[in-house]
């Protein structure tokens, strides 16, 4: 940190990328709050070119510039739905740069300690700052590019594999190779003992080892995690993103990186808290367990699911003063957004009141549906949360459950022995008249029995969500 | 036998039964009187045999509507199976005659009332059938409009009807009475049909009375026999209701037992001229103390009332396809293969319960069955009312809690920094570093909180792009004379860019999307 100008910015950017997660709080503060965000990235790495980073600058430029462009690509290419894929992705780059960058911190370190006095005072740079620590300042610098390294490492393959499950390229079911949490624990302590051996200076070859097991913790971690948890999962990557990105800004003494990793790293704790507390789940339960066995004996569910034709779904709508629609990741699945949308358009065109009902971990990401639901232009205002509109559905004429399974289901309040006894959820039983688009009679994500489909008021509307509002709109002027 | 009309297989079920591998006979004429010729049956592939004994002969399963006589139990040969109304407990001797024969037997009264069984539930089906037509009995015989009208030959009144006993009977006559235009009030002693009774559109009676009520749950979904206190409220009520009520529907009653009397003598004598009773526990005794079976009594005050036991019958064609229905879903559960045989699988709760005879033996009564049928009513906690100097200490305690966390959280945290700091040889340069660490963590946790739910994915997307500021690490890394770091900073630096973009611009897109209506 040579240059009092790179410290300034470094500054301004801070407080700008502080301004930026602030102004998340609403709505019409975000859109302004994105280009705090920006404005502080940008800040930051000229401030970085012309300072520290001056060495092969034009090199830097042309790399932005190419990974500019695959970025542009991407954020434009890809499709609303596919956002909890695409966020994933990119927390695998950013574990897979931490790494790099730790490995680099080890090689000008040992670079350094080869070179006699002349060839030192002519380094510059990220090597001029090591040179000039003292022997505690260089252990204490490993410990942190471990650190770095290490979680980088989990948050790559962890990322990767998220991304796999939730592109549908891996499966998607809780899987963990026999040793289970074992296995976890001997690779954490090998890892600890490589750290032990690299810090008594074994040389490079063991943190290649340590991130090598970091990798296999990584896989193996989220490979052990249910699909119903990824929005946990996702959020959780994101919080290891930032506490690597801090680590390697403690080993290169920058403390905008420290700022930032720990920005990230808080935030993306407090959401994985968030999420965890809709689901009614210790996070401890989450991140090692995944959804587990059926405990007991889970109440057997009575009653027959009555299928129902898009004639009588018509009729109720236009018989009812009040709908609540409850979208699910099946909405998603069949890119059903529009249609759900223009439906509530009609609907309110005829003076009835429609909102929707969105449950915390409704879809694969937090808050997947709102982001849907606002693609397909419909209004915020009558997108509520659960808690707003749980005590609502008494008084409700029509629900419309499209792709939603385990957060409609009652079993999580009347059978203390499901695997999610205790999570709230939207209680549509509660309404007149529950309607469930659903592609067939199969069993949600997490692969329990739903008894609201075999309630009395409950009427099936089996078919692709797409294809079934599709044909409820031609009934529906 | 005699008056009746049903018919227990019509052409629409032989077609599905034949669909599960079963052949079909029916004896001759004996659809006919529900609509069904036997030229229909022949033409659904169903063969058609004279009398009943040639049929007995032909077929493995014989079902019908009435219980069996003598001589058709005498007709019964071992293995074969029998599905009809039974009354296994006030006909004894029949059944251990069928069971004597080794017959199996199945009767459709004994199917258990859980929600699976539904489909084969032909008591549900037969009072629902009976509940609409008592009301169509009582307007035949009733003088005047069900709905009130103003026309210009001056003002109707409308009638007001009774129900008495809510079951599938009872609540199928309140929906034909409300939709005929009545005022229709129903009566039941369990209370938590009172819901029910409303959702019809019909007036629950309430009785002023404090007792341990009864839940259905625990009969299987019917009545028990009520305490005399609580009956003599009842009656009061009735007595009450009699001169103002123009139609009384009652149905009330009680699993083998005669059917409670609950309209008495002096109530038809309070009740209006041309006022009418139809009394569909008639098979029973009657709810009426003036019910004669089968008969149409007019009273000296000129009250009508009817003790009729074959609406059923007066509405054949509906009442046989809905128990031809009931009976092939049975035979439906009955041949899980779908292979045209019989498997008599008696661990199966329904057919259990049903089954009255088999193999020899008289298998009544069944069982409990495992599941049960409707769910016992939570009982009801009051929510206690809070005084408000509770309330007061409610929060009081809430908020020392919360000081005593918040203390202890940042105790432990400046414990926590404090004994890093003090670690022998620790530099100052890290502390620093520590220093703004901390900080950004606090600040980071501050600003989080308050943001709205609506917004986690955009929040994910930016901290997502933000958290490539993992570039400045490896810019400062790209200028180093080592080959190897270059390359490596290079493709970090290539790999954030990509972050950087991607993330901000997914960020704007999404958030340019949310808009108010």
């Amino acid at each position: 940190m040579e240059n009092a100008f790179t410290i300034a910015a470094y500054v301004v950017a801070a407080v700008l990328f502080i301004l930026s997660l602030g102004g998340l709080s609403g709505q019409e503060s975000a859109k302004r709050a994105v280009w705090y965000g920006i404005v502080g990235m940008a800040l930051a790495v000229v401030a970085t070119l012309i300072g520290p980073g001056a060495g092969l600058w034009w090199l830097s430029l042309v790399l932005i510039a190419a990974g500019a462009a695959i970025g542009i690509q991407l954020a434009q290419r890809v499709q609303m739905t596919q956002m909890p894929e695409l966020v994933a992705a990119m927390h695998s780059l950013v574990g897979l740069a931490a790494v790099f960058v730790g490995f680099n911190a080890d090689f000008e370190i040992n670079r350094v300690a080869g070179m006699d006095e002349a060839a030192i005072a002519a380094l510059t740079g990220f090597a001029d700052l090591v040179a000039k620590k003292t022997p505690v300042e260089i252990t204490i610098l490993q410990v942190e590019l471990s650190l770095g390294i290490w979680i980088g490492a989990v948050t790559f393959t962890g990322s990767v594999i998220a991304y796999g499950k939730l592109a549908g390229r891996v499966d998607t079911a809780a899987k963990q190779l026999p040793g289970g949490h074992l296995l976890n624990a001997a690779a954490a302590a090998g890892s600890i003992a490589m750290l032990a051996l690299y810090l008594g200076g074994a040389g490079s070859w063991t943190l290649f080892l340590m991130a090598l097991l970091a990798f296999f913790i990584g896989y193996h971690l989220i490979m052990g995690i249910g699909g119903a948890d990824m929005p946990v999962v996702v959020s959780m990557l994101n919080s290891y993103s930032g506490w690597a990105a801090a680590a390697i800004g403690f080993s290169l003494s920058n403390d905008l990186l420290i700022v930032v990793g720990a920005l990230v790293g808080s935030s993306g704790a407090i959401l994985s808290y968030i999420m965890c507390k809709a689901m009614n789940r210790s996070f401890i339960s989450v991140i090692l367990g995944g959804f587990g066995g059926p405990q007991g004996a889970q109440a057997a569910v009575e009653g027959e699911m009555v299928a129902t034709g898009v004639d009588e779904v018509a009729q109720s709508l236009d018989e009812a003063d009040s709908v609540v629609i409850v979208p699910g990741y099946g909405m998603a699945v069949a890119q059903a957004q529009n249609n759900v949308a223009e439906l509530t358009r009609r609907l309110r065109a005829k003076g009835k009141e429609v909102r929707f009902a969105i449950h915390p971990v409704a879809g694969r990401l937090p808050g997947h549906m709102n982001v849907l639901l606002a693609e397909a232009k419909v209004p915020y205002d009558i997108v509520l949360e659960m808690d707003e509109i749980n005590d609502d559905f008494p008084e409700t004429d029509v629900v419309i459950v499209i792709g939603s399974n385990d957060i409609v289901n009652p079993a999580a309040q009347d059978d203390p022995n499901s695997p999610i006894a205790g999570m709230p959820v939207l209680e549509v039983w509660k309404a007149k008249q529950v309607f469930v688009s659903k592609r067939g009679q199969g069993t949600g994500y997490s692969g329990i029995e739903n008894p609201l489909f075999f309630k009395e008021n409950t009427r099936m509307f089996y078919g692709d969500a797409k294809k079934s509002l599709d044909d409820l709109l031609t009934r529906v002027s | 036998m005699e008056g009746e009309r049903r018919v227990a297989m019509t052409p629409d079920s032989a077609r599905q039964l034949q669909k599960l591998g079963h052949e079909c006979y029916v004896e001759a004429g004996a659809g006919v009187p529900a609509g069904f010729t036997d030229d229909a049956y022949a033409e659904a592939g169903v063969t058609v045999v004279d009398g009943a004994t040639a049929l007995f002969e032909a077929v493995d399963a014989v079902a019908k509507v009435r219980p069996p006589t003598e001589a058709e139990i005498d007709m019964l040969r071992a293995g074969q199976t029998l599905i009809s109304f039974f009354y296994p407990a006030s006909n004894e001797d029949l059944m251990k005659r069928a069971a004597d024969r080794g017959a199996t037997v199945l009767a459709m009264d004994m199917v258990p009332r859980i929600s699976r069984a539904q489909k084969m539930d032909a008591l549900s089906s037969m009072a629902n059938i009976a509940g609409y037509r008592a009301v169509l009995e009582a307007g035949n015989e009733f003088g005047r409009f069900f709905t009130g009208q103003v026309t210009a030959a001056g003002k109707v009144p409308p009638a007001k009807v009774l129900v008495v006993g809510a079951g599938v009977a009872g609540l199928a006559a309140i929906g034909a009475a409300t939709s005929l235009g009545a005022i229709t009030y129903a009566f039941d002693v369990r209370p938590e049909v009172a819901e029910q009774i409303e959702s019809m559109g019909a007036e629950f009676v309430y009785l002023d009375f404090e007792e341990e009520t009864q839940d259905g749950a625990a009969t299987g979904g019917y009545a028990a026999p009520s305490s005399p206190e609580f009956r003599e409220k009842q009656l009061e009520k009735f007595r009450e209701l009699a001169p103002d009520v123009d139609i009384v529907i009652t149905t009330a009653l009680i699993p083998n037992r005669p059917a409670p009397v609950l309209w008495t003598k002096d109530m038809v004598e309070a009740m209006k001229p041309g006022s009418v009773i139809v009394d569909l526990a008639a098979e029973r005794g009657g709810n009426c103390e003036l019910t004669e079976k089968d008969a149409r009594v007019v009273t000296d005050n000129d009250v009508t009332i009817l003790g009729y036991t074959d609406l059923n019958s007066r509405m054949a064609t509906q009442s046989s396809t809905l128990y031809a229905t009931n009976v092939r879903h049975l035979v439906t559960d009955l041949t899980p293969e779908k292979d045209g045989a019989i498997v008599h699988d008696m661990e199966d709760d329904v057919i259990r319960g049903a089954t009255i005879a088999h193999a020899g033996e008289v298998t009544f009564p069944p069982p409990p069955p495992k599941v049960q049928a409707i769910a016992a009513q939570p009982k009801k906690e009051k929510a206690k009312e809070l005084t408000p100097e509770e309330k007061r200490a409610q929060e009081i305690a809430a908020f020392r809690k919360q000081t005593i966390n918040q203390v202890a959280l940042l105790g432990g945290g400046a414990v926590a920094v404090l004994a890093v700091g003090a670690v022998p040889g620790m530099p100052a340069s890290f502390m620093q570093h520590f220093i703004v660490f901390v900080l950004a963590v606090f600040v980071g946790f501050q600003v989080i909180w308050n943001v709205a739910h609506s917004l986690h994915t955009p929040l994910m997307a930016v901290t997502n792009a933000i958290s490539s500021i993992i570039i400045l690490g490896a810019l400062m890394q790209i200028g180093s004379g080592s080959f190897l770091v270059t390359i490596l900073a290079a493709i970090a630096v290539f790999m954030a860019g990509i972050n950087i973009f991607g993330g901000f611009l997914v960020t704007r897109r999404m958030l340019a999307m949310f808009q108010k209506s």
